[in-house]
């Protein structure tokens, strides 16, 4: 019990002064997820907006394959980058395995499918609501897209988010293929299972204080961009 | 209802041949043929299930005919982006009222000044200036309607297709959509109109159609229509005995 209020006041003082350590690992986390969060949302946004409103041969067979990859563990995806990164796998040359874009493209692979599913649900019920006015005013695909990206962009605000918190706080996948070295691929959540098992208390929680606030304050930053673009535009 | 002799010039034709919409086996549609005259206000009058809402869509392109053809000068795409729809239930985009009145003008590329000045006319003139930055999802059903009717007139439409305007609204808000529409076909505007309404029929129609069962029963100029309607199911419909 001594140890752990210990822990939370060290904690404390190691958040107050900014302590160079935290600061670069909390910096890298950011940097890794809000990497992955524009990559997927870039990808996830059009395909799940494309799965609403296109008829195509295999777009059953689409939606549940993304339904079943959302559903993928986390260590087997970092499990699956390692092999196709690793020396000896098809992407070896690059050199990628145990840097911060290895972790990049694990998360890309781990939050596209949860953000695509969520467009996908919003999409196609905004897409049946508007339909036939669309059709009506001869709208064209790319603005028809438009308009539901447009119409729908709180509910894919909250898709991003929901992607953005899966991203900040995965800890299996990209502690297989960062490999957490120390200033080079270490974040927050590989950083406090690190600390953990060392028994260092005082900056693990430090560490879970600052993965917190951040995961907060992000979902409050776009709730309040989005408050803000839609005061401004009715 | 008087219409402009300026209008004399020559229109395009518009109607449909042999026309018939088969859902899952039944039809329920047709087989009808229709050709509208080249002005004026077309009431579709019919009880609930006759296949008027189906027979609109059809025309404005929106359901494929299982048979028959859309006649019309032009091919499909082109032909609807001289035409306006006004769904029963209104369809609003979840944004201003504004915004949904300068919707199409967007799409067509219009100027933004130009656009925002036709916006404020026509908010103007559906007395919506007051509602004009409230979402439009957020308004009455009377004032969707008149913001629906708005947008499909806003692109200067040379025919309109209205399917129950008035079906949930208040005297006031009938009288003020009919004194829009009355407006809208002098200045040239063609328009065909659902109604079971049957004194709004007559104060609006320049000529009526009959439909029962999915089949055209009887058309033909409002006052033969509505005077000396010649078959029994349409005599029966204007003295308002129960038909099915
Ligand atoms: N998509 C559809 N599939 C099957 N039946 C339909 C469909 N749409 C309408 N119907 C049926 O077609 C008939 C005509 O409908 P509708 O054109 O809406 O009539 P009205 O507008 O005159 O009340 C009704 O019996 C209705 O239940
Ligand atoms: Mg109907």
């Amino acid at each position: 019990m001594n140890d752990i209020l210990q822990g939370l006041v060290s904690a404390f003082w190691l958040v107050v002064t900014f302590d160079a350590d935290l600061v670069e690992i909390s910096l890298r986390s950011l940097q890794v997820s809000l990497s992955a969060l524009v990559l997927a949302s870039a990808i996830a946004i059009p395909l799940g907006t494309w799965l609403a409103i296109r008829r195509f041969r295999y777009r059953r067979a689409t939606i549940a394959l993304l339904n079943a990859l959302m559903g993928l563990p986390p260590v087997v995806v970092g499990l699956i980058v390692y092999i196709l990164l690793s020396r000896s796998g098809p992407f070896g040359v690059l050199g990628l395995l145990f840097t911060p874009t290895a972790m990049i493209i694990a998360q890309v692979i781990i939050i596209t499918p949860l953000i695509a599913s969520i467009t996908h649900q919003a999409m196609r019920d905004l897409w049946a609501d508007y339909h036939d006015l669309l059709i009506s005013l001869n709208a064209s695909k790319r603005d028809r897209i438009a308009a539901l990206i447009m119409d729908g962009r709180r509910t894919l605000l909250t898709a991003s988010l929901a992607g953005f918190g899966r991203a900040i706080g995965e800890v299996g996948a990209i502690m297989i293929v960062g490999g957490n070295i120390d200033n080079a691929t270490r974040v927050l959540t590989t950083a406090i299972a690190l600390e953990t098992g060392k028994g260092d208390f005082a900056l693990a929680l430090a560490l879970g204080f600052v993965l917190i606030a951040l995961a907060i304050a992000v979902n409050v930053l776009i709730h309040v961009l989005s408050r803000t673009e839609r005061a401004g535009r009715w | 209802m008087v219409v402009a002799a300026s209008l004399s010039a020559p229109r395009h034709h518009f109607g449909l041949r042999h026309a018939v919409v088969r859902r899952r086996g039944s039809t329920l549609l047709g087989p009808v043929t229709l050709a509208l005259p080249p002005v004026g206000l077309t009431i579709v009058l019919g009880p609930n299930g006759a296949g008027k809402t189906t027979m609109l869509r059809a025309m404005h392109g929106l359901d494929r005919l299982s048979e028959g053809e859309v006649l019309s000068d032009e091919p499909l795409q082109a032909a609807r982006r001289k035409q306006g729809f006004v769904f029963q239930s209104p369809i609003m985009l979840r944004r201003s009222v504004r915004a949904n009145l300068a919707y199409p003008l967007k799409l067509d590329r219009v100027p933004s000044g130009q656009a925002a000045e036709a916006v404020e006319r026509w908010a103007k003139r559906t007395g919506l200036t007051a509602v004009i930055d409230n979402p439009a999802p957020s308004l009455s059903g009377g004032e969707k309607q008149k913001l629906a009717l708005a947008r499909a007139l806003i692109r200067k439409p040379e025919l309109v297709f209205l399917d129950e305007p008035c079906a949930n609204l208040d005297g006031r808000s009938t009288r003020e959509i009919e004194e829009l529409l009355s407006e809208a076909v002098e200045d040239g505007t063609r328009i065909v109109m659902t109604t079971h309404n049957i004194a709004q029929a007559r104060r609006l129609a320049t000529d009526a159609v009959f439909l029962f069962q999915g089949l055209i029963h009887e058309q033909g100029p409002a006052d033969r229509f509505f005077d000396q309607p010649q078959r029994p199911e349409t005599q029966g419909f204007l003295k308002g005995d129960l038909i099915e």
